[in-house]
């Protein structure tokens, strides 16, 4: 299976996961500062900012793409619920 | 004029500026808010009018139930085919209750909502009550009635997320939906003729906005340049004597008491404890001192058995990190911890570092409990927490000052570079 290196700025910690995990998955396990409310995509609170690699998570749906505006995203924030690993990235809290 | 004024035994509109009417409804017998507040005398729901040239603004709704008297008061002053604009400053039901219902008679009024507002708009109304369509606004929009003006401001969570303030600005008056609101009932209406209302101001400030300080600050910088006649909030007197104090006065209550006092840059670290045989006391003193010897940490002890939850929450409040010592009892941890975790509500604990600690005889769950706690009071905790089976050893004891060293650390982001994990590995 596909492998993708996630890193977590606020807690300096690395994850090698399986392509196609979901970031809340790993942030929850390994405690990082990401935080989380509805998880469903909806509510925004886990709204993080990707640091390198944005191209190496699954694109935002047009549903995730409208809380993002919602909740005023800058360029290059996602849900860590919504958004997929597919390669190597480094992400933090929003 | 002034003196005679008795909301309570009329159902008219009260014009309290040019074309500007209060058309709210009293709820003196409400004793409890929202399940989480005391009102002593009840409370008001606010609502207002604008008139303009060209058509008429009504601003905010009452609670459901009180419909009857916003409409009777609505109808006093205006056709409902005149109301031009709606305006919700936010969502929350003691304001929209009425909404369906104004919508339905007033087909043709044009809604206005923040952006964030949509979502709640649509989970809040009934299906029945039919789709709405809206307009969202943000800071430098405005809607016009003619020959005057409503400007919007985006102040979201104050205290909702949604939450906007409008403006009319040829009369100087803000409506600031739940900002600088109280629940105080009183048919005289005006902060100058009502009774004493400091208390319930005060409280108020300190169960709804309080946990959104930064928010507040944010919204304050909108407000204070505005020139303001009268502040006209969703809830409580229309403050239209001296409306700049209460400004000011939301400065300072957001505003850290005695800042600085944790000096410039340091890191601040709270660590409170319980403990039965003095074990967990012996964890907590080794944990501070190793904390203490980070540069740019300033540590301070707190056993719980010595003091009262508000001022602890105080602390609380302006830490960069807590941790938390309870002794395992009966599998669980002691309930001073738990009274102090569940007062938490009033204060933004995101993003502070948490870790738990505790000695324990048997089984010892009450670390991992404390810890799921703060992730679910939105804390990170950086390392597992600490557990020493009854007296803790040299050793432990060494584990402790570790355990304190690496959270101030992480504090004053010094923590070691970690080591690449698995995914499979995690638990």
């Amino acid at each position: 299976m596909a492998k993708a290196k996630i890193t977590f700025e606020d807690i300096e910690q690395t994850v090698n996961v399986p392509a196609g995990t979901r970031v809340i998955e790993v942030s929850e396990k390994i405690g990082a500062g990401i935080i989380y409310g509805c998880r469903e995509g909806d509510c925004g609170s886990c709204m993080m900012h990707v640091t390198e690699g944005w191209n190496n998570l699954t694109e935002p749906s047009v549903l995730e793409e409208k809380v993002l505006k919602e909740n005023m995203a800058s360029r290059h924030d996602r849900l860590a619920c919504q958004a997929q690993i597919i390669g190597d990235c480094k992400v933090k809290p929003a | 004029m002034n003196a005679a004024i008795d909301v309570s035994r009329h159902r008219d509109a009260v014009e309290f500026a040019d074309g500007v009417y209060w058309i709210g409804a009293l709820d003196p017998t409400l004793r409890t808010f929202d399940i989480i507040l005391s009102t002593a005398n009840g409370t008001t729901y606010n609502a207002y009018l604008v008139k303009g040239s060209e058509g008429v603004a009504v601003i905010d709704t009452v609670k459901e139930n009180f419909s009857d008297e916003f409409f009777a008061r609505l109808e006093s002053e205006v056709d409902y085919a005149d109301i031009k604009v709606i305006v919700l400053n936010h969502l929350e039901p003691d304001h929209t209750g009425a909404l369906p219902e104004l919508m339905r008679r007033a087909p043709q009024a044009k809604l206005y909502i923040s952006q964030r507002a949509t979502s709640m708009l649509k989970a809040l109304l009934r299906p029945s009550a039919g789709v709405f369509e809206y307009t969202t606004v943000k800071t430098g929009n405005s809607v016009s009635l003619g020959d005057r003006r409503l400007r919007f401001l985006h102040t979201p969570f104050l205290h909702w997320p949604d939450t906007q303030c409008t403006y009319l600005e040829d009369e100087a008056v803000l409506f600031s939906g739940d900002v600088f609101g109280c629940h105080y009932c009183d048919k005289r209406l005006f902060n100058d003729l009502v009774g004493d209302f400091r208390f319930s101001f005060d409280y108020y400030y300190a169960h709804i906005m309080r946990p959104f300080k930064k928010h507040v600050m944010d919204a304050l910088k909108l407000i204070e340049p505005l020139k303001l006649k009268q502040i006209a909030p969703t809830h409580g007197p229309i403050l239209r004597e001296r409306p700049r104090r209460y400004v000011t006065h939301y400065r300072e209550l957001s505003t850290s008491s005695l800042s600085g006092e944790i000096g410039g840059d340091d890191q601040s670290m709270v660590i409170f404890y319980m403990s039965s045989y003095g074990n967990t006391a012996r964890m907590a003193e080794e944990i501070s001192a190793g904390a203490g010897d980070v540069e740019g940490v300033r540590v301070s002890l707190y056993d719980l058995e010595g003091g009262e939850t508000e001022p602890f929450v105080d602390l609380i409040e302006e830490a960069d990190a807590l941790l938390f010592g309870s002794p395992t009892i009966n599998g669980d941890a002691v309930k001073p911890v738990w009274d102090l975790l569940s007062s938490l509500a009033v204060v933004n604990l995101k993003g502070k570092l948490g870790g738990a600690f505790g000695s324990y005889g048997w089984s010892g769950e009450a670390v991992k409990m404390i810890e799921d706690r703060m992730r679910g009071l939105k804390m990170h905790i950086p390392r597992e927490g600490l557990r020493v089976k009854l007296i803790p050893t040299d050793e432990e004891l060494d584990d402790c000052r570790g355990f304190g060293r690496f959270i101030a650390e992480t504090l004053v982001g010094k923590s070691p570079q970690k080591a690449v994990i698995d995914f499979a590995d995690l638990a």
